[in-house]
């Protein structure tokens, strides 16, 4: 970065991926984030940390994607009273819902209007920041309803639609408020949190080498790719160096988890715009790669796969003809329901133009993963910084330019196929060898960043070490962060009806970025 | 009125109430045959039927008299129409107090009192539900109307009864303007019937939601005669179809012994497994329409019907 700034310091960290971390003050802070914005780099995620126990004050980090590698900046705050930093918001949209969840669990502003609570809806008081050192995780607290004030809009007819947290359907909570002229919608606003379980806080009780289990559950459809991402940052502090079969086991693990979900959104897509033909029969097809994964890996949902050193249990003998029949069957028959899906009109006319999300809107707002590839933006850490054993796949990266829900569905077909070949590739290479290296307890106070490419976008966990194999801050961050606020400009124009279905075409978690 | 004719009326009545559910769930089976499922059993309406009328009704504090009032006025009209509609038999009691016309009246009240019984509560999908309600009613019902028009050209009365007297005389006679007169009919009745494409019976998703959002806030007992009812709507509108367009096995004026009965009511069975599969084959090949698309289609329906009238008067002249 910056030659000529002399209040910069490189500070070391570890990472799967290429990596390096500085140290700014205030005006860098802001400073640094204009550069960076103006390079074309993406915020990938953004973190606060109580280090007043190592006389550090607080401390906010925010990771930034660069086009080779990726960039840490952090800034400490200090001998004040009221720690503030700030705001990265104008510059990086995305970054202002993680600022605003970052104040409710430690207490550290920023100079932006926007101070609503995010993540704390009344489940500890106000004056109490979780994640501070000196507050006991353990301590309960009567739940005290907090109102919260969404933008309204004014108009002749304008009315609000206020849909969830508890929905018809049993799916995650969160609240809709639409605004709207009959079924136009005007405004669509979120509000998330609902799912808020104090993992961070939770993480700093467990062990360096026991964390991975917490992270396979901060979101179960991405089980793989933050256990994955949580023992690479472990991996990169102790230098580990895996195995090449343990991480072709692992990428085999994690492009399941691609199928298994794109799998059962082609299904659910199909199902939402009233086509449960197409929903029986992509279920069917989850259901055969769950009940393969549970012969040839033990479990159906891989929560206990990735294990620091590489990976729990290698395949059985069985397995690979198995999984290459199994993998003939699943190509055979999503390319045919991919031809009834096309040629499908009611369900074109569905998909088509609904939920729109152009490139340059997707570009300002940040999008990133399967969501920015489907208003074409080509970013896919697979392709764009790939890490063992991706570097000798050879991705190919799918993009779509049309943005509305018919893109996000081309684009899961596409990887569908994709991730099938790569299954194949990945099942003919190393057929045995070490399945689990030793990890050795890290020293403490290092800093270490997984970042995977999940079936969502890239999953980033940030480990710091703490003293005796403990951890001093554990930070997950969920692809999803990026892509709600997306939905909020996809609707824009749609009619409330066609809601579900445009959500559905984002699929984002809600446990995930609640965390 | 002769003994004989109550007990035809009594009959009919009570078959369509009995057997309502029933074509309910040999659809249910129909639509998950066809899209690979194994197949819930045949009484399985029957066995919600009774699950919610073992349950304890929950009422919202908002609930007026209205709102508790509606799932019976619904039943009521629906057993009403059963029995206007000539389903096993045209010599009724109740067809001569009203017409074709009158029963479109009928399903006009009970739509009205849904719609409010959905807003009496104040929620937004309650509201949402039945404004969308509302806006295919009032496309849905004109093209009904040409439908009839169409029938009621060929036997010059306004009366269920006389159009399938009439067109059971002319043994297997299809008239051109009857046939894109069905076509117009089956449109409507997947719309008013709550039926994919217009509207997804088995969907969770709120607010995609016509109907089902009308009866969000209904438990136990309500429900069960909100979900009756809409099975006796279906149940009627597929009798109205078979009076209209497939009147043979109907006991007829002057034909309707007990003999002619049974085979009657074998006819209707026929005709409904028939008209089941039909329905759910049509469900399982479309997805639902965006809703705005709802007026295209039931303007396409309106459009039919007139071209029906218009076939039938080239004809005529």
């Amino acid at each position: 970065m910056a030659a000529e700034k002399t209040d910069e310091q490189q500070v070391k960290m570890f990472g799967n991926l290429a990596c390096s971390r500085i140290r700014v003050d205030r005006e860098g802070w802001i400073s640094t984030a204009e550069q960076l914005s103006e390079s074309g780099a993406r915020l990938l995620t953004l973190w606060g940390t109580d280090d007043r126990d190592q006389a550090g004050g607080f401390r906010i980090d925010a990771a930034y994607l660069l086009s080779d590698s990726v960039l840490v900046v952090e800034h400490r705050m200090v001998d004040e009273g009221e720690p503030w930093y700030p705001s990265l918001a104008g510059l990086f949209p995305v970054a202002l819902r993680m600022q605003r969840a970052a104040y409710d669990l430690l207490g550290i502003s920023t100079n932006e209007s926007d101070d609503r609570g995010w993540l704390r809806h009344g489940g500890w008081p106000q004056m109490v920041f979780p994640l501070r050192r000196d507050v006991d995780g353990s301590q309960q607290y009567p739940v005290v309803s907090q109102p919260y004030s969404f933008v309204s809009v004014e108009g002749d007819g304008v009315h609000e639609i206020s849909v969830g947290p508890v929905h018809a359907g049993t799916i995650e909570p969160g609240n809709f408020r639409f605004s709207v002229v009959g079924e136009k919608v005007l405004r669509l606003e979120e509000r998330l949190g609902y799912t808020h379980k104090g993992v961070a806080k939770l993480f700093e009780s467990l062990t360096q080498h026991t964390g991975h289990r917490l992270a396979a559950r901060v979101s179960g459809d991405s089980a793989i790719a933050f256990s994955w991402a949580y023992c690479a940052a472990l991996e990169a502090i102790t230098t580990t160096t895996c195995s090449a079969r343990a991480l072709a086991l692992r990428a085999l693990a994690l492009e399941h988890e691609r199928l298994a979900n794109h799998l059962g959104d082609l299904g659910s897509l199909g199902n939402d715009a009233g086509f449960a033909f197409g929903f029986t029969h992509f279920s069917k097809l989850k259901e055969d790669l769950l009940r393969a994964n549970s012969v040839v890996f033990g479990a159906r949902y891989l929560m206990a796969f990735v294990v620091p050193g590489g990976v729990a249990a290698d395949l059985n003998t069985e397995a690979r003809s198995l999984l290459l029949e199994l993998y003939d069957a699943l190509e055979t028959s999503v390319i045919n329901l991919r031809t009834i899906y096309d040629n499908h009109a009611g369900l074109q006319d569905r998909f088509r133009e609904a939920g729109r999300l152009d490139r340059s809107t997707a570009k300002r707002l940040g999008a990133i993963g399967l969501a920015g590839r489907a208003s074409g933006l080509a970013c896919d850490l697979r392709v764009d910084h790939p890490w063992a054993p991706y570097t000798s796949l050879a991705v190919t990266m799918m993009t779509q330019k049309g943005g509305d829900v018919a893109a996000r569905v081309q684009i899961r077909f596409d990887e569908v196929v994709e991730s099938l070949r790569l299954c194949r590739a990945l099942l003919t290479e190393n057929d045995s060898g070490v399945i689990q290296a030793t990890v050795p307890t890290a020293q403490s106070n290092q800093l270490g960043m997984g970042i995977i490419e999940g079936w969502r976008g890239p999953v980033a966990v940030v480990l710091e070490t703490g003293r005796d194999g403990g951890i001093h801050r554990c930070h997950t961050h969920d692809p999803s962060w990026q892509n709600w606020p997306l939905i909020e400009h996809a609707i824009i124009g749609d009619i409330v009806p066609d809601f579900p279905l445009i959500n559905k075409s984002f699929n984002l978690s809600y446990s995930g970025q609640d965390g | 009125m002769s003994a004989i004719t109550i007990v035809r009326q009594l009959s009919e009545v009570v078959l369509a109430i009995a057997i309502a559910p029933l074509f309910g769930g040999w659809i249910a089976q129909c639509r998950a045959w066809l899209q690979s499922r194994t197949a819930p059993p045949l009484i399985q309406p029957y066995r919600m039927l009774r699950k919610l009328f073992h349950k304890d009704a929950a009422l919202a504090t908002t609930a007026s008299p209205l709102f508790r009032m509606t799932p019976y006025i619904l039943f009521g009209t629906m057993v009403l129409a059963a029995a206007i509609i000539p389903s096993i038999a045209t010599d009724l009691t109740f067809a001569r107090a009203a017409d074709a016309i009158a029963l479109i009246g009928l399903f006009a009240t009970a739509r009205v009192f849904q719609s409010l019984a959905a807003m009496d509560i104040g929620t937004a999908f309650g509201s949402m539900g039945a404004r969308r309600d509302m806006m295919i009613g009032f496309l849905a019902e004109p093209a009904l109307l040409m439908v009839l028009f169409n029938a009621f050209l060929l036997s010059g009365s306004t009366a269920l009864p006389s159009v399938v007297d009439v067109r059971t005389m002319h043994s297997f006679f299809v008239d051109p303007s009857l046939l894109f007169a069905a076509i117009a009919f089956l449109m409507v009745l997947l719309a008013e019937n709550a039926r994919i494409p217009i509207d997804n019976p088995a969907t969770h998703l709120e607010l995609t939601m016509i109907h089902e959002a009308m009866a969000l806030e209904y438990s136990a007992r309500h429900l069960a005669l909100l979900e009756w009812a809409a099975n006796l709507k279906l149940f009627n509108y597929a009798c109205i179809g078979f009076a209209l367009f497939l009147p043979w096995g109907i006991a007829t004026q002057g034909r309707d012994g007990g003999v002619a009965l049974a085979v009657a009511v074998g006819a209707l069975l026929v005709k409904l497994v028939l008209a089941g599969a039909v329905l759910a084959l049509i469900e399982a090949l479309s997805a639902k329409l965006r809703i705005f698309r709802a007026p295209e289609y039931l303007a396409i329906s309106f459009l039919l019907a007139v071209l029906g009238l218009l076939v039938h008067l080239l004809l005529e002249a």
